[in-house]
């Protein structure tokens, strides 16, 4: 039976699509059949972050409304054969579907002939509707935060509401956007701090990385590449399989170019 | 000038970010309002007020952090600070 994974953050912009599309990559990557639901209705985006906004024609809300079936509704991603994307409706809102309809799609989802392993869900920010439809069928949870005191205050109230609906103990971190050289400097808080405040087991660290950038004007997740970020998404996908991964040493390579930085600007 | 920041390590802005979030997130934990925080203020004057005279401008109540000696860490605690006026004003 499916797992169904829900991603999300409370605050916006902290990376919860771009976490999801590599996730969901990754997984597939792995040899796991992977479906990812939008459900941030009315702002899409993860469709473009994987590259596939070109090949939308129904999406959840019309499967929910009847004017298709499930199966049209779901893209296959072309590059990941294991790979399926249902988005959601852009010119809808939250209203458009309720949460008894969105268990309804997870339940049919997992008993869909394709066999999922995984239901990823991509979670809208906030604490509303959209957050609650997301979160109702999910069996496990990704809380995505970044090191600022305004993405862990959001992340510490979205724990609090998780754990308030009965995914506690199925609550991993994943900490996004880190900067190697401010931690080191003392002008970040390190992964041990995050820790300290949230007391949530980190499943993940991400280091802020330019090909992110670079993967999502092109609509490639860059999971599995040989980027810092493309590795530590790969290591987060494995853990949720249950592999056991060490952590990637983010300093290594940032301290190689500290080290050059310094040289540079010593003459 | 690289120099001059690495010797000044106290007050790191990263420590900072820590202290205030760890206080922050003990009254957002707390679930406490300022409403409610009101009222506990109102009662403890109240009560407190029926044998003594305190200064109910100059009392303070937050909820913060103190360490535990049994836990080994730190945990939230109702922090009051009331200043008494005379303490022989009222009859016990």
């Amino acid at each position: 039976m499916a797992e169904v994974i829900v991603v999300t953050s409370g605050k916006g912009g902290v990376g919860k699509t771009t976490t999801t599309a590599n996730i969901g990559t990754g997984l597939a990557k792995l040899g796991k059949k992977v479906i990812m639901i939008d459900t941030d209705t009315g702002l899409r985006n993860l469709d473009v972050v994987l590259g596939l906004e070109n090949r939308i024609v129904y999406n959840l809300i019309d499967v929910v409304e009847g004017k298709c079936r499930l199966n049209q509704a779901m893209i296959n991603d072309k590059r990941e054969e294991n790979l399926y994307l249902l988005p959601t409706a852009q010119t809808r809102d939250k209203s458009a579907i309720s949460t008894d309809q969105m268990l309804q799609v997870i339940e049919d989802i997992k008993n869909d002939e394709k066999a999922f392993d995984y239901i990823i869900l991509d979670c809208p920010a906030g604490i509303e509707q959209g957050f609650h439809d997301a979160i109702i069928g999910a069996d496990r949870a990704l809380v995505v935060t970044t090191p600022e005191v305004s993405a862990i205050r959001d992340a510490d109230r979205i724990i609090g509401l998780l754990d308030a609906n009965g995914l506690k103990d199925h609550e991993d971190l994943i900490v996004n956007r880190i900067r190697p050289e401010m931690v080191e400097k003392g002008d970040m808080m390190s992964l041990d701090d995050v820790n300290d405040i949230l007391q949530l087991h980190i499943i993940g660290a991400v280091p802020d990385d330019e090909n992110i950038v670079v993967a999502t004007n092109r609509g490639t997740p860059l999971v599995g590449d040989e980027s810092l970020a493309g590795q530590a998404y790969l290591n987060i996908c494995k853990r949720i399989t249950g592999e056991e991964v060490p952590f990637l040493d983010l300093t290594a390579k940032k301290g190689f170019f500290g080290k050059l930085k310094k040289a540079l600007s010593k003459k | 000038m690289n120099i001059l920041e690495l010797f000044k390590k106290k007050n790191k802005s990263g420590d900072v970010a820590k202290d205030r979030l760890k206080l922050l997130l003990v009254s957002d934990r707390s679930n406490c309002s300022p409403e409610i925080m009101e009222k506990i203020k109102n009662d403890i004057i109240q009560v407190i007020s029926k044998y003594m005279e305190i200064d109910t401008e100059g009392l303070d109540i937050e909820i913060t952090q103190t360490e535990s000696e049994e836990n080994n860490g730190s945990v939230p605690a109702i922090y009051a600070n009331i200043p008494i006026k005379d303490l022989r004003s009222k009859k016990m």
